[in-house]
């Protein structure tokens, strides 16, 4: 039996993998179908009915994310007729959306503002009763403004299906279905924001992302500070501040982060950052006793007075020096950090071997 | 004096809400109270029955003296003691509270198939049930019949899906068969939950032995060992009658291990589902079934093929199940006679608004609307015009009086706009608005739809926004061709059936009655005179008496007027609740 | 890890023993959650009923430190069912004779008694692992934090061995490392006995390998590892010490004596990007920049270099460390200034071959797996294939140890420690993110509701948790998670170290300490705060 399937699509011959969909096999040929729901990686959905296709014979559009291909089908992505039922679908989202593009931090990255620009959406024709929640979810991550949630499910699926979690759920019917949290409790979770990832809208955002700004930004793309895993990060970055994090589907990571990555970025631009080399000004034994108990990062830095680099690397050259005169080079030791880069690591064992002339050198992976 | 007397006791819920219960309870004391007859005693049963069908009627009592059948109407404990003394002890019924000739028309015309135990026998007794034959088809199947000729039986009956959809069942069992997996399942759908239906409801409490017969047959058909039965929580007769049904029968051995002492093994239970209206869509039904949120999704697969936890499943209605041991039992040809060229036996309706006769009919399809509602239903009471009639469910459509001559079936109802849906029948006569009566099938269906796609979900609640608008009388122009635009959009776009039909009740009455909607929207004007925000009560000068009545009564202090000279209603004042046109003793109050 | 993060969803069986998964690899965790979806039986041996069990057919909950004993049985009853490989010990291995003869009192019944994990579990367990066709193995920490945790290592070994589950695709044992670039840091011989490239300091001709590329000379004594460095210092051998990023006073086992050795020394430099707990014992403090504020590489647990890309400038004066390194090398008269910082790269891959192929161009979009020896080399998805680098695998004969210091009469409740997930290591860097600190902010000690219950304690209530070597107060948290007779405690929280209670016994050849197991006592303190506590609750 053959795995592949031939079909049309707006008049051009495709040939795809059995049991793709008809929009997996559009793509292949990258031929535009809006969606609001859909993700590579999750079951098909179907929900949000932009990706209506019509099939020759078929009596009415198909949505095209849940249609297997077949064999000759002859498939019409875009008609006058299609087109009019897609403007209705979105101006029905839109009905019941909030038109507060001008405060939303995902404007300008939002999939809903960007099919009403395409379709022409200002006003939409049918106005009526908006969804208001007054209350909001105070979780420390994931800021949830459930007015802007256009029910796509993406984030209960990717909860479920990618996570393995299932912390949210839709609730209620009709008009007033909603995605919550068990009893509409706060959200207490994993925290990991793939939610935040695949949410189509504003509906969820990282909760300190507010304000930090939408526009001149710069992507860089790193790796992750934490776990071996080594994840993708993207760093969104405004003005020398590290204001969002994200990663792409294409990484290895697939996209997906957990809490650390993807919230836990802050510590970058802490004000108690260490910025100038310090040299110490009263006995350890104060030290050793504030370590143990009583911990105060302010007592901490007044044990230490703030000198040039020159005057720090000088005495600490002045100081090994001695020892190593001294004692010997294997009185002295080296503990590098698995949290350097390759190119620290090897240059300061490098260091240590050459400048110094000991072995001991060692990181902390026993820890 | 050698009497055979039997007393059978309405115990639907219907009965049981007229107080059936205690009737039963009523019987059974004064019969054995002292006063009858011992030989009279030991001839004399009462027994619970399942619904009678003609629900209005209820409390109704059939009495059996030698075979010979009374039926009382409208029984309540206090009557008894006058039942048994005179008809039962001396032989004399009790005429003035026998059933009258309205209660034979309503069951000349009708045709019980699947309810023909409903009502006769005891739902609480599996004697009863083996008494009528019961699981002869079963055992009959399971012994000596392959699936091979039970699904050809089926096919040849031409008996489809009477959840609404019309799937030929034969086909449906067929497909399932063919797939070959470890597991299959067999499910049946009670989830019952249109506004005024309860057929498959009074099957399960009256008849619950022929629903499981049938999941029995169909289990030997497909190859499966496990059925469910999904049922709401909240129709606790049911879910209680059908899991002693279900205990008698692994007691009698027809469930369990080796089934009819074969070695065919079929299990079956009873899951009592939360309770939405959308769970009567087979997706969402299975995906409740499986303790999810019941949600429909997109029909990738099959549900013969991968149906509950992906495994090949059978899914039919309760009233399906129903039908099959009889098919089996009395033969395909037999059943395919009963009703059309395309479509086998009978359906059940359950009839009800505006019509005399209210209650569970059963007809064989085919039969015209004419004669359900006018020979049937007795027709309008008071001499009123029928508007219509609504036809399956909050999803359904209205069909016009004028068009009454057409014969039930799946295919015209919808070609006329309609669907057999569940089976659901709401009469419609002048009094009833149409604007009003759309409005509220919209807000069900709102209210219903799972919030998955955005059409059913905002689109249905657009659409009830601009019905409301117009029963408000705050429509503008334009608004009807809007909402006809939306409805289209949304049967084009919805994801499932609920969502596809939901717009039937505004496009079938669009289609026969737009003119009542143009009335409202262009002359502000409610024919039916329901809308209250178009509605103007005024006083008739010629007939006030100035009594002052309506005045004292009136909560909006709307009305003015002197003692003995005719009031005033002030308009704008004027609430519209009518408590003053039922104060008036005079006719003076108008409502238009 | 000896396959790739992209095989796991490919396994049929996945077996995790002592990795906290979801916790501690989040990412891989997902990928073992998707092999479950897609059929993969897991298997998870842990103390803790940790989030992965919700994912496991098995779980066996072994007593802390009897890995080996659990491990030893499922291969005896491997052997004794025939589910060993036969063709791949005979090809590719050596010493199975002496391994099955020291297997064969190892029974499932009597490693039900010594691990508590029933025998019935056990022979599945093995027989689960032992029919597979693609099955991984899965460790961290709780594998290797022991006084024998290179015999755990071994015993994992030897079940990959006998079964052949070693050096295809998909099959494979995987240790899961733990920080994002240990892999990198030991890749690049910050171990003292191996230069760059696991190549032996002891070997004269690999010195001279280093010696001239560097243009000095290498000493030929064996260095400490980091564990007996502190030692050292505490027994004067080592006088100075240079920490670079490093939060010692809190990672290693038994703080105080960690504070005693570091304080006693002449002179500690650290380096940091915070005024650490151990930065506050330095005589200098270098303020360095952190990983969004320089480029180079990690090398992840898959053996994937990957590039870290500057994004920011360091705040103030800091100074990446690359710079502050060449700097102090400088005034040594050791030049170790580079043109740009892939030079420095360039030089590792001359030096190891295993790099060689790997440029910065090559990893702009995806880093590239070592070995990866050439220019158009694609990397390597899994370690050997075909063959190991000694030649022939040898079996070790494991013969099972108990801890070094399990509970007494004084002590009675088994300690083990670990990360949760909302912070990382020490916390210098997440106890510095405010929503990682409010849905995680205080210490607590998980315990059994049977262990709360016989002392006393209540949910939420404060208790002193305390071992031989110091004690700690922090909150009681009632768990379904820890098996009865042990207790655990994150070790994130400078306010209730974790590591002033733990053990610096230390694996004989690893060096690692025994994080994971040492004998504490519990007791309820400040009752009323208690009482108030339970009500919120």
């Amino acid at each position: 039996m053959s795995t592949t399937v031939t079909l049309r699509i707006d008049g051009r011959n495709v040939t795809v993998e059995k049991f793709s969909t008809i929009l997996d096999a559009a793509r292949t040929l990258e031929i535009p179908i809006p969606t609001l729901c859909h993700h590579p990686d999750l079951v098909p959905y179907g929900g949000c009915r932009l990706c209506l296709v019509e099939i020759k014979g078929a009596p009415r559009p198909v949505a095209s994310c849940t249609t297997f291909v077949k064999d000759g089908l002859e498939v019409t992505t875009s008609s006058p007729r299609l087109e009019r039922l897609r403007k209705t679908t979105l101006e029905l989202i839109l009905s019941d959306h909030p038109r507060d593009c001008m405060t939303c931090e995902r404007a300008g990255d939002c999939k809903l503002q960007e099919l009403a620009y395409f379709y022409g959406i200002r006003d939409p024709r049918f106005e009526g009763e908006r969804r208001i929640y007054r209350t909001k979810d105070k979780n420390p991550c994931i800021a949830r403004d459930m007015e802007k949630c256009i029910l796509c499910g993406l984030c209960v699926r990717v909860c479920d299906e990618i996570q393995g979690v299932a912390a949210i759920d839709f609730a209620y019917r009709g008009f007033r279905t909603m995605v919550t949290p068990p009893f509409e409790r706060e959200l207490d979770c994993e925290f990991c924001g793939q939610c935040v990832a695949v949410c189509p809208t504003g509906a969820l955002t990282g909760a300190m992302w507010a304000q930090k700004g939408r526009q001149d930004m710069r992507d860089v793309e790193t790796i992750c500070p934490y776990c071996g895993c080594g994840c993708t990060l993207t760093l969104h970055i405004r003005r020398n501040e590290v204001i969002r994090v994200s990663s792409r589907r294409e990484t290895l990571n697939e996209g997906w982060l957990c809490a650390k990555g993807r919230f836990g970025y802050e510590f970058i631009h802490r004000t108690d950052r260490l910025k100038k080399p310090l040299v110490r000004i009263v006995p350890k034994s104060e030290a050793a006793a504030l370590v143990k108990s009583g911990w105060s990062h302010e007592r901490a830095a007044s044990f230490f007075r703030e000198v040039s680099w020159d005057d720090a690397l000088d005495l600490v050259a002045a100081r090994l020096g001695e020892i190593k005169e001294r004692h010997g080079s294997d009185a002295i030791g080296g503990i590098s950090s698995a949290r350097c880069t390759n190119e620290e690591n090897y240059l300061f064992q490098k260091f240590i071997r050459g400048a110094i002339g000991t072995n001991n050198v060692d990181h902390c992976a026993r820890y | 004096m050698s009497k055979e007397v039997l007393i059978t006791v309405c115990t639907g819920t219907g009965g049981i809400a007229s107080g059936g219960e205690d009737v039963l309870a009523a019987f059974r004391e004064a019969l054995s109270s002292a006063g009858i007859t011992a030989s009279c005693r030991e001839r004399c049963r009462v027994q619970r029955v399942g619904c009678k069908g003609f629900c209005s009627q209820d409390v109704l009592v059939d009495v059996a003296v030698n075979g010979a059948i009374t039926t009382y109407r409208k029984v309540r404990p206090d009557m008894v003691a006058r039942i048994v003394s005179e008809h039962i002890v001396a032989g004399m019924p009790v005429a003035e509270w026998v059933v009258d000739g309205s209660y034979h028309a309503f069951h000349e015309k009708q045709k019980k198939v699947v309810l023909s135990h409903c009502g006769v026998i005891d739902p609480e007794e599996i004697q009863s049930y083996r008494a009528v034959g019961g699981y002869g088809a079963a055992e009959r199947a399971v012994l000596s019949m392959t699936p091979e000729e039970i699904i050809a039986v089926i096919k040849r009956s031409r008996l489809r899906g009477r959840g609404g959809g019309g799937f030929p069942t034969g086909l449906k069992w067929e497909l399932c068969a063919r797939h070959t997996a470890d597991t299959k399942y067999v499910v049946c759908n009670g989830n019952e939950s249109d506004p005024g239906a309860f057929m498959d409801t009074s099957l399960m409490e009256g008849d619950p032995h022929s629903v499981i017969e049938g999941m029995i047959i169909c289990a030997k058909a497909v190859g499966s060992h496990r059925g469910y039965i999904y049922t709401k929580a909240e129709y606790a007769l049911a879910v209680k009658r059908l899991n002693r049904a279900i205990e008698h029968c692994y007691a009698a051995g027809f469930l369990g291990k080796g089934i009819f002492g074969s070695d065919f093994d079929f299990d079956v239970e009873v899951f009592p589902a939360p309770g939405a209206f959308v769970c009567g869509e087979a997706t969402a039904l299975l995906r409740s079934l499986e303790g999810k949120r019941g949600m429909p999704s997109a029909k990738i697969w099959r549900t013969a093929e991968k149906g509950l936890w992906n495994k090949p499943t059978v899914l039919n209605n309760v009233e399906t199940f129903a039908n099959i041991p009889k098919i089996i039992e009395k033969g395909s040809q037999w059943f395919s006679r009963l009703g059309t060229e395309r479509s086998g036996g009978t359906k059940v309706f359950s009839l009800s608004g505006k019509v005399r006769n209210t209650g569970l009919i059963e007809v064989p399809i085919g039969t015209t609307l004419r004669e359900i509602i006018f020979d049937i239903g007795g027709g309008i009471e008071g001499g009123k015009a029928c508007k219509g009639v609504h036809i399956g469910g909050p999803t359904g459509g209205c069909i016009p009086a004028a068009r009454f001559d057409m014969e039930v079936d799946y295919e015209s109802l919808a070609q006329a706009g309609s669907m057999m849906g569940s089976g659901g029948m709401v009469v419609l006569d002048e009094t009833s608005c149409i604007v009003d009566t759309t409005r509220f099938f919209v807000g069900v269906i709102q209210g219903e739809s799972c919030g998955k796609c955005a059409p059913c979900r905002i689109g249905t609640k657009r659409m009830l926004e601009i019905l409301e608008r117009i029963a408000g009388g705050r429509a503008k122009e334009g608004d009807l061709e809007l909402l006809e635009e939306l409805a289209h959009s949304i049967r084009e776009t919805s994801l499932c059936g609920l969502g596809m039909t939901a717009p039937n009740p505004v496009l079938s009455t669009l289609r026969y009655f737009r003119d009542e909607y143009e009335e409202h929207i262009r002359r502000k004007r409610c024919r039916a005179a329901v809308c209250k925000a178009l509605l103007t009560y005024s006083v008739v000068e010629s007939a006030c008496t100035g009594c002052g009545a309506c005045k004292r009564v009136c909560p909006a202090d709307a009305i003015r007027g002197t003692r003995k000279k005719p009031h005033r209603i002030d308009a704008n004042l004027c609430v519209r609740c009518g408590t003053c046109l039922d104060a008036c003793k005079f006719n003076a109050i108008m409502k238009v | 890890m000896t396959n790739s993060i992209e095989e796991i969803e490919h396994h049929d069986v996945i077996f995790v023993i002592g990795s906290n998964t979801t916790e501690t690899h989040p990412i891989i965790a997902l990928r073992m959650k998707r092999a479950v979806r897609k059929g993969a039986t897991l298997i998870v041996a842990d103390p803790r009923k940790i989030d992965l069990v919700r994912f496991a057919r098995l779980w066996l909950p072994l007593r802390p430190g009897t890995d080996s004993a659990l491990l030893n049985a499922m291969m005896h009853v491997i052997i004794r069912e025939g589910l060993i490989d036969r063709t791949f010990i005979d090809a590719r291995t050596e010493g199975f004779e002496a391994l099955r003869e020291s297997l064969l009192d190892c029974s499932p019944e009597w490693a039900a008694d010594v691990t508590g994990v029933p025998a019935g579990d056990i022979v599945r367990a093995a027989r689960l692992y032992g029919n597979a066709s693609h099955p991984g193995i899965y460790y961290t920490m709780g594998i290797t934090q022991h006084s024998h945790g290179t015999e755990n290592v071994f015993a994992i070994a030897n079940l990959a061995l006998m079964t052949g589950n070693l050096g295809k695709k998909s099959v494979g044992v995987n240790p899961l490392r733990g920080q994002n670039n240990v892999q990198g840091a030991t890749d690049m011989g910050c171990i003292p006995d191996f230069l760059p490239g696991y190549q032996k300091v002891a070997v004269p001709e690999i010195r001279r390998k280093f010696e001239k590329a560097w243009g000095v000379t290498l000493s030929d004594r064996p260095g400490l590892t980091a564990t007996d460095m502190v030692k050292a210092a505490l027994s004067g051998t080592i006088r100075a010490l240079y920490i670079m990023g490093e939060n010692s006073v809190l990672s290693d086992p038994d703080r105080d004596r960690t504070i005693r050795a570091l304080q006693g020394l002449d002179l500690l430099v650290v380096q940091d990007i915070f005024l650490t707990e151990t930065a506050a014992l330095a005589d200098v403090v270098f303020p360095a920049a952190c990983f969004a504020e320089k480029d180079g590489t990690f090398t992840n647990t898959e053996r994937r270099v990957q590039r870290v890309r500057k994004a920011v400038e360091p705040p103030g004066e800091a100074r990446d460390d690359a710079r502050i390194i060449a700097e102090l090398s400088g005034r040594f008269g050791f030049d170790l200034t580079y043109d740009s910082i892939e030079d420095v790269f360039r030089e590792a891959g001359r030096l190891w071959p295993a790099l060689a192929g790997i440029t910065y161009r090559r990893i702009a979009k995806t880093g590239l797996q070592w070995p990866c020896p050439t220019r158009d080399h694609p990397g390597t998805r899994y370690l050997f294939k075909g063959s190991f680098p000694r030649g022939r695998a040898a079996f070790q004969t494991v013969r099972f140890r108990p801890p070094l210091e399990l509970p007494d009469e004084d002590y009675p409740l088994l300690l083990s420690t670990g990360r949760h997930l909302f912070h990382y290591h020490t916390a210098s860097m997440t106890g510095r993110v405010e929503s990682l600190v409010r849905i995680e902010p205080k210490p607590y000690v998980e315990i059994s509701a049977a262990d709360a219950e016989a002392l006393g304690i209540l949910h939420g209530e404060n208790v002193r948790v305390s071992s031989r070597r110091g004690a700690i107060e922090l909150e009681a948290r009632i768990s379904a998670r820890p098996i009865k007779g042990v207790v655990f405690i994150p070790f994130h929280y400078r306010d209730a170290a974790a590591n002033a209670l733990t053990h610096s016994a230390l694996d004989p050849l690893s060096r690692i300490p025994e994080l994971k197991v040492c004998a504490v006592k519990i007791e309820r303190v400040a009752q009323s705060t208690a009482t108030t506590r339970q009500k919120e609750d």
